[in-house]
Formats: C-alpha cells, structure tokens, sequence
C-alpha cells in the first residue's frame, strides 16, 4: 500500500514524527478498533482515530441521540436527535475522513454476541456507562488475548488504564467483583462535567494509537486517575493479581456469565 | 570531497514545507541502511530544516548544496531504520 498524495497531506503531521512516518501510518491505516459504546467517551475516542486514520473502527451502542447526550457526545448532533448513535457517528467521522470505514452495530452487547463482535479486531476500547458492561469486556477480552483501553468518567473525574491480556494486569484484579448495585451511582444519577469525557477519551485514543505503533509506554499494570477539580493526574500501580478470577493460571471464571443479574442497565 | 554514490534522487521542486520533509522521509524510509538519498529543492527554509530534520531522526547528511539561484542539493546517508 502506498501513500496517496492526499493521504501524504492529511497524515503529514503524522508522518514528520519519527515514531510514526509513512510506515506507522500505514500501521494505523491498517489497523481495526472496536469501540464500545458511542456516548461521552466513545465519541471523542472514535473521533481522533477516525482522524488519525484507524481504517476500520466498529461501534456498537442500542441507543438513539437525545438532547441530554449533547452536552458531552460530540459526534452527535441537534439535527441527529432520535438517530441511533451509530448511524450519527458513522456520518460525523466518515466525512471527517473518507480513508476510514465505520461498522455501527445497533444492539446490546451482550455475553452471546461479544466474542463474535470482536474477535476481528486489533484492540478494543471500552466507552460504556456501567459495571455489567465493563466487566463483560474484561473478561471477553482477556479470553481472546485481545489489548483494552477502558475508561470510565463520573462528575469530574476520570479513569484510564490498558489491559493487555497475558503480560498485564485485568480489570477484575483491580477491582475483583462488581460493586453491589447502588453503591457507584451513574452519570445519570451523580452527573459529569462534559469535557472530562474529551479529556480521557483523547487518553485512551492515544493508548490506542501507541499500541498500534508499538511506540512509549501505555498504562499496563496502572490505572492513571484525572481529578479536574484538583487538576491533578495520579497514576496507581495496579499489580497483576496471581489468583485472578479470570487472567490467572488458574482462572476461576472461563465462560461469560449473566452480568447482568440484578443490575439496572442505563 | 569524493564522489558518492547516490542510490536514489527525489526532485521536491515547487514543494513548501512540512510536505518537502513528509516527501524525503518517505523516500528514505523505502531506502536501504547505507544507501544515500540525493535531494533536489527550491525552497530556501528547506534547505535548512531538512537537514536538521534527517539528522534528529539519525541520518547522516552528506552535502548540502545551492547549485544556482533558485536550487539546492541535499545528500542524505540512511543510517538506521
């Protein structure tokens, strides 16, 4: 594959630097990220890969654009009110960038479609709103050894961290089981502060893109936690847990389970 | 100053920047270690920030040349990947 000349302009930024060049981008051009959710984060995240040229980008989110999502979902728009989120930003970032391919799934993700739906990606970023969601994506990305950007955002807070199955740490040994239900209250419940969700979507684009490059360091063992009211960033070592439930040697959990029991879903 | 031989040449002419450094780069990315990049531009910054641009990024830059009014030549060595 060669660089078209328009390409050679759009990218040019890109390929200057030297951990990227024409080689790099082409690695991104190439590159397919399956994108959970297309609300606060997964838009700023879709956003700037779509921009950067990730050539294949898979969303799935059930949901249709309402008004309160604006304030935070910037793929969206007054106009898409009522379209499925995917079909809204399909359109946003396949005319930002002709050179990517956007596959939107309209549907739940769900223990009995999440193997099949990411099985032919690269990486994986986790922009879902709650506990049964994140959990799913964990442990379907650690049976499948696939890399996972998650993050997670509440008030004016943020969380980032990257899982890569086999040499890091997972999810659940961070955090083993999901909190009872009630115990972390929603965005709906608690609220969020638009732009938080821009600034760790942007993080985890760039995880993304330094995987996909095979450049720096990304947040394997750490979770990096943003406290905007403060303005503080603090990074937490988060050691691989030996008898993790399901990324240990002897895993207790080996098959997607109903996560989710006794959970309301937002 | 001996004769080198060039393994490949590039004419940017009429190229401003960045896209006289983005053109060079891909060239010499395609280009072997050792082998040598001859570079053929019109535009004076260039000139300069070629140059400085291909040694930041660990290249040897062999001749860096104003051939007549309006032209340089610029000798690139590739020394890594």
């Amino acid at each position: 594959m060669e660089l078209t000349e328009d390409q050679l302009h759009r990218y040019s930024r890109h390929i200057i630097l030297p951990e990227v060049g024409g080689k790099g981008q082409k690695k991104i051009l190439s590159a397919k990220v399956f994108i959970v959710g297309a609300g606060g984060l997964g838009c700023p995240v879709g956003y700037y890969l779509a921009a950067a040229g990730v050539g294949t980008i898979g969303m799935i989110d059930n949901d249709t654009v309402e008004l309160s999502n604006l304030q935070r979902q910037i793929a969206h728009s007054t106009k898409k009110l009522g379209v499925h989120k995917v079909d809204s930003a399909k359109e946003t970032f396949e005319s930002l960038n002709p050179d990517v391919k956007v596959i939107g799934i309209k549907d739940r993700i769900s223990k009995d479609n999440i193997l099949d739906l990411i099985k032919d990606y690269d990486i994986v970023v986790d922009g879902s709103d709650n506990f049964p969601t994140r959990y799913l994506v964990n442990d379907a990305c650690v049976m499948l050894k696939k890399p996972l950007v998650s993050g997670a955002i509440l008030r004016f807070e943020g969380q980032v961290t990257t899982i890569l199955p086999g040499e890091g740490h997972c999810y659940r040994c961070l955090f083993e089981e999901m909190p009872p239900p009630g115990l972390v209250p929603s965005c709906q419940e608690a609220g969020v502060l638009g732009a938080i969700t821009g600034v760790v979507g942007a993080l985890q684009a760039t995880e993304v893109l330094k995987l996909i490059l095979g450049k720096g360091d990304v947040l394997k063992n750490t979770l990096l936690i943003y406290d905007a009211l403060k303005v503080n960033f603090r990074r937490v070592k988060v050691p691989k847990n030996q008898n993790c439930p399901v990324c240990s040697d002897n895993p207790t959990i080996t098959e997607l389970q109903d996560y989710d029991a006794g959970y309301c879903r937002i | 100053m001996e004769d080198v031989r060039i393994d490949k040449k590039i004419n940017i002419k009429g190229l401003i920047c960045p896209y006289t450094f983005v053109k060079s780069k891909i060239a010499i990315e395609d280009m072997e270690v050792g082998e040598v990049l001859e570079i053929l531009l019109d535009y004076e910054e260039a000139s300069r920030s070629i140059p400085k641009s291909m040694e930041d990024h660990g290249h040897k830059v062999l001749k860096v040349e104003k051939i007549n009014d309006t032209d340089w030549i610029i000798q690139v060595r590739k020394e890594k990947e």
